[in-house]
């Protein structure tokens, strides 16, 4: 059975657009001028049971929008979804019973009573016996170093802690979908990577799907095997990393400091007759773009017999780089090469 | 699960409860309140025995029971629920599987319960204290108002959730809310009781639920309602408590519909 379902999903917002100046702020007053903007539109995919897909975009691309249709807290404007083999909208009491949501920017606990407190009642709104919720709970708490936390308030504890407290919420009644929107906006980067080395243990043990939107990279390196990427609505690329990273990444950089003050054209004669890019940084620091199936001793060996070199260094396109690069175009069609300046 | 409701009640009771030193100086204003209009009305009687079926010493009874029976149904579930649909956090309600304007309704009985024993109770000794109230000697009386108290607050609680589900409609309900306010306390015979009103807008208050949460129970407990009439106040009641379950139930449906989550 696939966790997830969807099909030609849409959602569409009617803005009010205000009109400017004293006669628009009139108009308005009367009639007010609407306009349609669909924030995802027409998506399809399915995710298969115990998969941990990442889900990102730039701001606005309409992730966090998709992970409310999806958990049932938004209304579709057409379109179908299945969900753990719910409509998420229709019967949504009975539906959430069966996942577990983490939003980043949102807390789940009650701001005025103690984190176990909070569990606790939440052991009562998911209906988990006593039994199953403590067996669960001691797990979690021992997982996640939770110990000395569990009798404070929640308004007194800071953000790596609560995010690891709003996981055990999303997970005391043992779900076996969990969305988490952004679940490591803001932590420090231990506390990230304790959350990421928790959802794949989760993932392995449990065989929990994970749908997660991120704007850290690093976190789907980590743990997805899979990533849909979403630009103004529409899904631009699903697909694994690595397929994503093999078809976008550009080679190596090389990035040379020289001796004395080079110039562009003296950069390009050396390399003349090799697919190589040059970007200078100042007279004295280029980088020349060296593609994925090419040698890079060739370029060494052209250059080292020119000029005079202080300092080499090698790097690969990273996963942002190419993120980057894909945003700004808005498609995950590989670019042409250009080959020179 | 209905243990679950029960610990809304509880919880928020408990929360109450820690804030309760903001409470003492609202004592203090609710008696200075009675104060005012005791010896407004003082002046407007000048010995006269009856304005508009009141004896003065009804009079005064009525201003204090009203002033705190507010002291025990006023909530600010319509500020609340506006709140959680502005800033987007109504989604964590919609994850959750119960019924958010029943917890919601549990939250404000919690409050409630806090109002009721460290508000209204104490404020009531002071008031008896203070000014000439005359308490009701008949046990059906006190029963009876302490039914329709309950339903006040029902039907207080349920028009707050409604003006606060409006925001889910318009942007900014706050004079919504804010003009809710003077009308319930205008019109619910709070400021001045019903029948001193022109008798056209009597008859308008007959059909509109406000009534039903100042000036029947204030009615019952100034003695003006008694035996069998109770039951027909409180009938009333009752009647307006169902009614107005329809519009919530209609509001809160489309609202699931156009539900637009402010903040991404």
């Amino acid at each position: 059975m696939q966790a997830i379902e969807v099909q030609d999903l849409r959602k569409t917002f009617r803005i009010q657009q205000s009109r400017g100046g004293l006669k628009g702020a009139l108009q308005d007053l009367f009639a007010r001028e609407y306009h349609e903007v669909a924030a995802v539109n027409d998506i399809s995919f399915t995710i298969p049971q115990g998969e941990i897909c990442g889900y990102i975009g730039e701001n606005g691309a309409g992730k966090s929008t998709t992970i409310k249709m999806l958990t049932g807290i938004l209304v579709p404007t057409s379109g179908h979804i299945q969900v753990n083999g719910y409509v998420p909208y229709q019967e949504r009491e009975k539906f959430v019973q069966g996942i577990g949501v983490v939003f980043g920017q949102r807390s789940q606990l009650w701001w005025d009573i103690g984190v176990i407190e909070s569990f606790q009642l939440l052991r009562k709104v998911y209906q988990v016996s006593e039994a199953d919720y403590k067996k669960r709970l001691d797990e979690l708490v021992e997982r996640l170093q939770l110990q000395e936390l569990l009798s404070r308030p929640v308004r007194k504890l800071s953000l790596g802690q609560r995010m690891r407290c709003e996981l055990v919420a999303a997970l005391l009644h043992n779900p076996s979908i969990v969305f988490l929107d952004e679940p490591t906006i803001g932590l420090d980067i231990v506390v990230k990577s304790e959350i990421r080395e928790f959802l794949k243990d989760l993932n392995r043990t449990q065989g929990t799907t994970i749908l997660l939107t991120t704007h850290d990279l690093q976190d789907i390196e980590a743990l997805c095997s899979r990533v849909i990427m979403l630009d103004a609505g529409s899904i631009i690329y699903d697909g694994g990393l690595n397929e994503l990273k093999t078809r976008w990444g550009r080679g190596r950089e090389l990035r040379f400091q020289f001796g004395g003050a080079v110039k562009a054209e003296q950069l390009n004669g050396w390399t003349m007759g090799l697919p190589v890019t040059w970007t200078q940084e100042s007279d004295l620091v280029a980088t020349a773009l060296v593609p994925a199936d090419m040698a890079v001793s060739d370029v060494f060996s052209r250059i080292l017999s020119q000029a005079e070199v202080t300092d080499v260094q090698i790097s690969e396109t990273s996963t942002d780089e190419i993120v980057r690069q894909i945003y700004s175009s808005g498609s995950a069609e590989k670019p042409e090469v250009k080959l020179h300046v | 699960m209905s243990s679950l409701y029960l610990d809304f009640i509880r919880i928020r009771f408990l929360t109450m409860l820690a804030y309760r030193v903001n409470y003492y100086s609202g004592i203090l204003v609710y008696t200075l309140n009675i104060g005012v209009y005791y010896f407004t009305w003082q002046a407007i009687y000048g010995g006269k025995e009856q304005l508009a079926g009141f004896t003065a010493a009804q009079m005064t009874t009525y201003v204090a029971v009203s002033w705190m029976a507010r002291a025990f149904y006023f909530n600010n579930l319509d500020r609340e629920i506006a709140t959680e649909i502005r800033d987007g956090t109504i989604a964590i309600q919609f994850i959750r599987p119960y019924n958010y304007l029943l917890v919601k309704m549990m939250q404000g009985f919690g409050e409630g319960i806090f109002r009721f024993t460290m508000f209204m109770i104490p404020g009531m000794i002071i008031a008896v204290l203070l000014f000439p109230v005359q308490l009701p000697t008949s046990p059906v009386s006190w029963i009876g108002f302490l039914v329709m108290l309950f339903f006040s607050f029902l039907i207080n609680s349920q028009i707050n959730i409604l003006i606060g589900l409006m925001a889910f409609f318009i942007e900014n309900n706050d004079g919504l809310m804010r003009m809710k306010r003077v009308v319930v306390d205008l019109f619910s015979g709070l400021l001045i009781p019903i029948s001193f009103f022109p008798g056209w807008l009597t008859g308008i208050m007959n059909f509109l639920p406000f009534q039903a949460i100042t000036y029947l129970p204030g009615s019952v407990f100034t003695g003006r309602v008694q035996g069998t009439g109770i039951l027909e106040v409180l009938g009333i009641q009752v009647i307006w408590f169902l009614i107005l379950l329809v519009p919530i139930y209609f509001t809160w449906r489309a609202a699931r519909v156009r539900l637009f989550v402010q903040g991404g």
